[in-house]
Parts: C-alpha cells; structure tokens; sequence
C-alpha cells in the first residue's frame, strides 16, 4: 500500500514555484479554491497553479462528502435505497428517485400504467426546471446580477410547494414508490401545478430579459470555458453540458423511458460548449419541460382517474391503514420488509436524463434482498474530469464561472 | 441507417479475437465477458472500427467476487458499458481475473472519461489499471490501508452482537 501516499507531483507541495527562461523570471503561486469557498456552491477543491490571475494548471480534489453510498445499497432492501438517491443531485431529488423505481422495475419486468408515467413525467419535468432554476441564476449570481436570482428562486419554492403537496417533502423528496406513488395526488398539487403552468412563464422571461442580451453577461459568459464536442464526447459528457457543445444526445429520446416517446418536445443544442450556450440549452429545456408537462396533463385526463400505481402486491408497500385492517396487505407489508419477496437473478443498467446528464443505475441482483451490487452512473463526477482542462489558461474569475455553468453538485459528484 | 445486431457485433468480434470472448449473454444489453489481456484491444476495435463505432464510454465500474460466491478463487472484476451513440446501440463488456493479480490495462489512451472512473475503481477495489497517468486514490484520503467495496470490508462495526443479519435475509 505504500504507493498511494502523496507524490512529489501534487501542486499542494509546491507553495511558490519560479521559473526562469534566461531574461526574465516568473513566479507562480499555489492558491487553494476550496474546500469550501463560498464562491463554488459546494465542498469540493481545486489547487490552481497561478501566473498572476491566469491558471497555468488545476488540480481536483474531490471525495469531501463521499458517503459511500454503493456500498450502503448493498446492505439495504430495495425500498430503502430511495433516500439514498436523493442525496445524489439534490437540485432534483425526484429524477434520482423515480430513476431508481424505474432500475427496479426493470428487473423485476413490472408493467406501470400509463397515468403513473405521465404522473412521473410531470413531476420529473418540474425537478428539471427546479435544478435549472438553481443552475442559471447561480450563473447570473457569479457574474454579479443577483436580481435575476431571488425572481426565479421564489418559482423554485413553488415546485418545491408542489413536491410536498405530493409527497410531504421538499429537497430530499424520497417521492414514489417501486410502482408508482404512494398516494393519489390530492386536488390541491393540480391547481399547484395548473398555477405554476401558468405563472412560472412571464418569470423565466422576465429572468431571461435581465440576462441574455446583457452586454454584461454576454461579455462575461461568451467563449468562458469552452469544450469541442470531440472533447467532450471523449471526456463522456452528457446532458446539457453534451448538448452545449453540440451533440444532440438526451436519453429522453435515445433510450426513452415512462412513455416520453409519446412526447412532443425539441432538443435545443449549443455550437460552441461554453457557458453562455450551457445557459442558453438549460433556458431552453425550461421551455422545453413546461411543454412536455402541459402535454403530461392532457395525456392524464384520458386515463382513468384515481390509479396511482401498478398491480405489484410483492413489491408496492401497502398503506399502513391497510395493514392494520386487512390480512393480505399485512402480508405483503411483511414479506417485503422482511425481504421473503422473491427478487429475480439477474443485472440491469437502467439510466434516465438527470437535470445535469445520464443518470445511470447499474443493478445486480443475486436474488438477496438486498442489491449484491448498485452502481450509480453520476453525470457529474464524469464530467467534472474536464474541468481542468476547460480552465486551463483562463481567468480565475472565468474557472468560477465555468464550475457554476457546468452545474457540479457535490451530492452528485462523490456518492 | 443499417441497425447494429447483437448476433453482428459478437461474431464479428469472434472472428477477429477469437478465444480471447469468453461468453456471450444477451441480457438487457448485449453483454460479453472478454480475456482480460485482451480488453483494450476489443474495446479499440468496438471504437474505431466504423460499423459499431462505440465511441462513448458511457460507464466503467469495479466488481468484487468472495471465494464463497465463485467457488473457487476469491476474483475481481470490471464492467464497461459503452454506446454507439450513431446507431444509439449499448453494449456491456466484463473481465474477470483473479483477486491476487488485480492488474489491467487502462482505458485512458482511448477516453479521457475512463480517468477518473478508473481511479475510483482502484480506490475501492484495488484494481491496477496499467497505463493510468494518475492512479491514486480519488474519494478516499490517500493514506487510507482498505479498499472498502470489496465484500469482506466490514460495513459496519463487526463487534456489535445485537445486529444479526442471517435474521433478514443477508
């Protein structure tokens, strides 16, 4: 073991490093950004080796908040493995949630009805535009317009107004269950949506009138931290920040997912993968999302009201009042906490299109009652590899900037 | 747009490395368990060979075997998954190799994304990716002495006695 202690070639061992080339001489500086910086939104660092205010080269450390979550699956029962998901990207706990129902589902080859895939689109539609929300005004905030900011955050309680009329949480939702929801969504989570349909709008674009022909921003965000769509693609981006530099890859579409076949939407694509066209796909995906949700709502009102889950007695925890009065639930109920439901042999890799890329799960099951092992796929730990390659011999006031467009969760980063 | 096949891709591959694809399964995604020596080969062919045109790793992940499950020698094992985004094909590959001998070789010459996917491999697995440009612990602190997804590395404190897992199942 003695081979992984700290190399010479760590930027942390070199305080001031100076360089000569005959004339004259340079001096580059160490500067730690992080662990916790207020400027970058999460415990993550970056050693920067600086020439005055340009970074020469970057190093990341990461692991600050690692829980090592793949290794808590494995010891829990497939109901429980919920929560974990929402502390992956907790920007949009629901996306991870539903992500993990639909892995398990597939395993066990569980048919949904299609008003709980619709109920699903809506609610995952509304984390995207929640984590986008948080994503963009942050870019705003990093450029110094703070207005911008607290518009769309009052929206984002909204959705979070909406979340907990469905599930009685708001960030870390642990909404649904393997099959569905665990309850109908009461009259008051429509109008809550019906009136975020309705009003969300003329706030986005009220938002995007500050920013987006802001000489300011404009100035600030264009050509800041660029990726070609090679690199990209090489470094396995995905979502928005794929799409930013021009590849029209969403899972959405590729490997579609509770019927977003049936779903009228665009794919909106960069050209040059820097943070302003990162702002520019996550704007459009809101628009995009509202779309999807208004066609969810038409879609519901076609099926038969009042399902909210599939026939999956051996897997879909009971109610608790059916527990107590009725003998077959109170069964079920034990069978699947006490792990007795027979789970079938076998591996699955189910991904969805988290806000921030391809969420992946890679299940296998021995059979257990719990996982025998869970791989979790985080678009962001992928694509956070990148990051000192797209800041290298930018500003540091830039390298902020591109870490907030690239929208790296710490959640999501280190499991 | 001609549509990818399993049948085409795993006797194309066949044909060219032979004995090196150890078995065939069609699961969710076509899956092929590959020779260990012989992974980044496979994996440069399925890349840059036109009519499979993998060229996006979309997932590298470390696995751990206990002498109890393989029944024979204690083994470790990778799993790529990788997609051809032209022809939207995925296709899973696996190695497996013995727990005392955890050497591979690195992904890192073909995707820059296999970096840090493989440094968290190491970290919790102890798998050496031969070729890496930087392979040391990544979630962990670099002195840490475990690798602590491997099966045998306690979850929890071992000493407790009012926890008895054969009790639920595990």
């Amino acid at each position: 073991m003695s081979e992984i202690t700290k190399t010479d070639k760590s930027l942390a061992n070199k305080k001031v490093e100076v360089v000569t080339d005959g004339e004259s001489e340079k001096k580059y500086t160490t500067l730690n950004l992080g662990p916790t910086h207020p400027a970058t939104h999460g415990i993550f660092q970056n050693i920067l080796k600086m020439d005055g205010e340009i970074i020469m080269d970057s190093e990341s450390t990461v692991g600050y908040i690692h829980r090592a979550f793949e290794k808590l699956a494995e010891r829990r029962p497939y109901n429980q493995i919920t929560p974990i998901t929402d502390r992956l990207n907790y920007c949009s706990s629901p996306i991870n949630n539903i992500g993990w129902h639909l892995t398990v589902e597939k395993l066990i080859k569980a048919e949904i009805p299609k008003r709980v895939q619709y109920m699903r689109v809506i609610v995952m539609e509304l984390a995207r535009i929640a984590d986008h929300i948080v994503c963009n005004s942050v870019i705003g905030v990093d450029t110094g317009a703070l207005t911008g900011f607290t518009y769309l955050f009052q929206e984002r309680e909204k959705i979070y107004d909406i979340y907990e009329s469905i599930c009685g949480a708001r960030l870390t939702t642990n909404v649904g269950r393997i099959g569905g929801f665990e309850r109908e969504w009461p009259e008051k989570t429509w109008e809550l949506i019906n009136r975020f349909l309705e009003e969300f709008p003329k706030t986005l674009k009220e938002f995007e009138n500050l920013l987006m022909r802001n000489r300011i921003f404009l100035d600030r965000t264009i050509g800041a931290g660029p990726i070609t769509a090679e690199k990209a693609l090489n470094y396995s981006f995905t979502g928005p920040n794929l799409r930013a530099a021009g590849v029209d890859y969403d899972v959405r579409v590729f490997t579609p997912y509770s019927s977003y076949e049936e779903f009228e939407f665009e794919i909106p694509v960069g050209t040059k993968g820097d943070t302003y066209d990162r702002f520019m796909v996550r704007e459009e995906e809101m628009w995009q999302s509202l779309k999807i949700i208004r066609q969810a709502l038409t879609k519901i009102e076609k099926e038969p009201a009042g399902v909210f889950h599939a026939n999956i007695p051996e897997f879909y925890l009971p109610p608790k009042e059916e527990v107590y009065n009725n003998m077959e639930a109170l069964i079920y109920h034990f069978k699947i906490v006490m792990g007795e439901t027979e789970i079938p042999v076998g591996e699955v890799y189910n991904c969805v299109e988290g806000a921030n890329g391809e969420l992946g799960f890679y299940l296998v099951s021995d059979g257990g009652r719990t996982p025998w092992r869970l791989h979790f796929r985080r678009p962001c730990f992928i694509y956070y590899q990148a990051y000192r390659e797209m800041i290298k011999g930018s500003m540091l006031s830039d390298a902020i900037l591109t870490m907030s467009s690239m929208n790296v969760i710490a959640g999501e980063l280190d499991a | 747009m001609e549509v990818l096949q399993n049948d085409q891709i795993a006797s194309g591959l066949k044909n060219i490395f032979g004995d090196s694809i150890l078995n065939v399964e069609y699961l969710d995604y076509l899956t092929i368990t590959v020779k260990r020596d012989a992974i980044l080969e496979v994996v440069k062919q399925l890349k840059e060979d036109s009519v499979y045109g993998f060229g996006f790793l979309t997932d590298l992940c470390g696995m751990h075997f206990p002498a109890s499950v393989t029944g024979q020698k204690e083994q470790l094992g990778v799993v790529y998954m990788l997609h051809s985004l032209e022809k939207n094909f995925r296709i899973r590959l696996k190695i497996l190799f013995p727990i005392d001998d955890p050497y591979v070789n690195s992904l890192t010459s073909l995707f820059n994304g296999a970096n840090w996917l493989e440094r968290e491999a190491f970290d919790f697995y102890g798998i050496q990716f031969k070729g890496h440009p930087n392979l040391k612990r990544i979630m962990n602190t670099d002195d840490f002495q475990y690798f602590p997804y491997r099966k045998n590395f306690p979850l929890e404190d071992q000493t407790r006695t009012d926890k008895n897992d054969a009790m639920f199942g595990r």
